[in-house]
């Protein structure tokens, strides 16, 4: 018989509405199978055991009812440890929120509530969704399934490792420079960001305003579709979120992507690109070719400033948004002082860790005075050039393909040089300044490990991305591949 | 590029304590981050108008209506101190 918890969302959504199946027995195997691999991957910070059996008789009385059902009612799903959970741990990944239990729900939290998800935990992360790997997680890094000596890549790791293991059907995270498609292509997951205000903010803790999105990670495209169409649409409590009518994601998976005009970008086959992955990469291309696309090459010339300028926006924007924790009205305080000023900075050099601190620095400095014009005003013209190049670009090409990543899975500990580290985001981080979607699709393997495929599309064709992911599934059996030695 | 005294200058500005190894290691590190991100001052930017963001959202205003908020003890619930239904700090004020 097939584990329950390999079954796809679409697939177990049908047999829970045909009653083949309680949404109890489906959480049950997932709880069973966080027992036995959470040990070896570390994916979550908190596993909501009793919650999720609660949800999962509630969505069982409703299921039963036949009332008011969503695709994702009764389905465990994961959530990244920086979403806020009403009354429940929300940690960052931080010390300083180490037992931060938020007096409200995310807006994410509000629509996937009402869809009747069962969550069976929060994942791990890169503090404050700060790196690539997990190590920055100031709890535990998280393990690649695939290989547990190497990483999931992040910052949202742990929700990618935990749809790749099966411990969730499908997970949430969160991607300011590739902290879902980095992760999602180094555990052969899909792991969407949607355009810059499909998705309310609202609830997500803030690292870069201008960039952060949260999306989905799931198996296939089709989940991929549930998971995207549960959570888009306006919302009037984040002021950036986007009034424009939300696609039928669904509908959108025709299976054919015939004449569909695929642009490849030139400057994204850089020095420092493993040739595995280069190769995997134009083999999938060609494959798109095979399936009827109309493949060409297109340049988008300013995209080796996309890093740099990226390393001042973030980080200036970081340093703002975590000015908020000072000690004073929730989170880790040093008390040992009764000087003001002695508290707040002992408060923040305890509570944070070492990349927090480094990214702080680095957008302290370049907002100060004497700088500012050089390095912040500078980057946000640069990122304006970025912006046309891709605005220019989709008006010949329906999406652009690239890889997500320029390596596969590396070991934990591997990468010690803080640039070295975010130069895994080059291929991922132009997307974020320009506002567009992207997706990461299983693609290949090197050696064992997982090569991701970026889909890269215009403001709010999350449903070109999708379908030209989904007819890629079915040409391909990438991602029906499980980790071998979990 | 950096040195000793930016380092320490800047963590003042952010309000961030560094012990002695974590200026040392930042001055090191900051000054070979800065060294990737001068390609910046290669791009040609003139001409060009900055941009803050990509919402492609202007001036989104809302009716000023009061709207059901929460009770004192839910949103002090996570105050390291807290006195009378208010968060409890350090002088800000010495008295004269």
């Amino acid at each position: 018989m097939t584990e329950l918890y390999t079954l796809s969302i679409h697939e177990a959504g049908e047999l829970l509405r045909q009653r083949k199946i309680s949404s109890v027995e489906l959480t049950q195997a997932h709880l069973d199978r966080i027992r036995a691999v959470e040990p070896k991957v570390k994916a979550f910070t908190l596993v909501t055991d009793d919650l999720a059996m609660q949800q999962a008789r509630e969505a069982d009385q409703r299921l039963a009812s036949g009332e008011n059902l969503h695709p994702l009612t009764g389905i465990p799903i994961a959530i990244k440890d920086l979403i806020c959970t009403k009354n429940i741990t929300t940690t960052a990944g931080s010390r300083m929120l180490e037992n931060f239990k938020p007096p409200y729900d995310a807006a994410v939290m509000v629509r996937l509530h009402a869809a009747g998800i069962v969550m069976v935990g929060k994942t791990n992360m890169d503090e404050f969704a700060m790196g690539s790997s997990t190590e920055h997680s100031a709890f535990f890094p998280t393990r690649n399934p695939w290989d547990l000596e190497r990483t999931p890549g992040g910052s949202s790791g742990g929700s990618a490792a935990a749809v790749a293991a099966g411990m969730a059907m499908g997970s949430y995270g969160s991607d300011t420079g590739g902290s879902i498609r980095q992760p999602g292509s180094l555990c052969n997951v899909v792991g969407l960001k949607p355009t810059y205000g499909r998705i309310s903010r609202f609830g997500l803790i803030a690292f870069g305003s201008s960039l952060d999105q949260i999306g989905p990670f799931a198996r296939n495209a089709r989940d991929t579709a549930i998971l995207l169409q549960a959570i888009a649409g306006h919302d009037p409590r984040d002021a950036t979120s986007s009034p424009q009518p939300v696609q039928d994601y669904s509908t959108a998976l025709t299976g054919t992507i015939k004449g569909l005009r695929i642009g490849v970008p030139e400057e994204y086959w850089v020095e420092g690109t493993q040739p595995a992955v280069v190769t995997v990469v134009r083999q999938a291309i060609e494959h798109l070719r095979e399936m009827g696309a109309e493949i060409s090459p297109v340049s988008l010339p300013h995209t080796k400033y996309g890093v740099a300028a990226y390393y001042i926006i973030a980080p200036a924007e970081a340093s703002v948004n975590l000015a908020r924790y000072d000690g004073v009205k929730y989170g880790y305080s040093y008390r040992d002082t009764s000087e003001m000023w002695e508290a707040m900075e002992k408060t923040r050099e305890f509570g944070f860790g070492a990349e927090v601190k480094r990214r702080i620095m680095l957008g302290t400095y370049a907002l100060s005075a004497g700088y500012y014009d050089a390095y912040y005003i500078r980057a946000q013209k640069i990122r304006a050039l970025i912006a046309q190049d891709f605005e220019k670009a989709f008006e010949r090409f329906d999406i652009l393909v690239s890889p997500a990543c320029p390596t596969v899975a590396f070991k934990l500990g591997e990468i010690s040089d803080p640039y070295q580290m975010y130069l895994q985001d080059v291929f991922t981080i132009p997307a974020n300044l320009a506002g567009i979607c992207g997706v990461s699709i299983p693609g290949g393997f090197s050696d064992g490990l997982p090569i991701g495929l970026q889909l890269l599309g215009n403001i709010f064709r999350e449903d070109r991305i999708l379908c030209a992911a989904d007819a890629f599934e079915q040409a391909t059996d990438y991602h029906k591949q499980w980790p071998g030695n979990l | 590029m950096i040195d000793r005294e930016t380092v320490q200058n800047v963590a003042r500005l952010a309000r961030l304590g560094l012990s002695e190894e974590e200026i040392e290691t930042f001055k090191n590190q900051l000054s070979g981050i800065l060294g990737h991100i001068q390609i910046l001052q290669e791009a040609d930017v003139s001409g060009v108008s900055p941009i803050a963001h990509t919402s492609r959202l202007t001036n989104i205003t809302r009716e000023d209506i009061s709207q059901p908020s929460y009770p004192p003890e839910v949103l002090l619930a996570n105050a390291p101190d807290q006195e009378d239904n208010c968060l409890k700090v350090n002088a800000v004020l010495e008295e004269a």
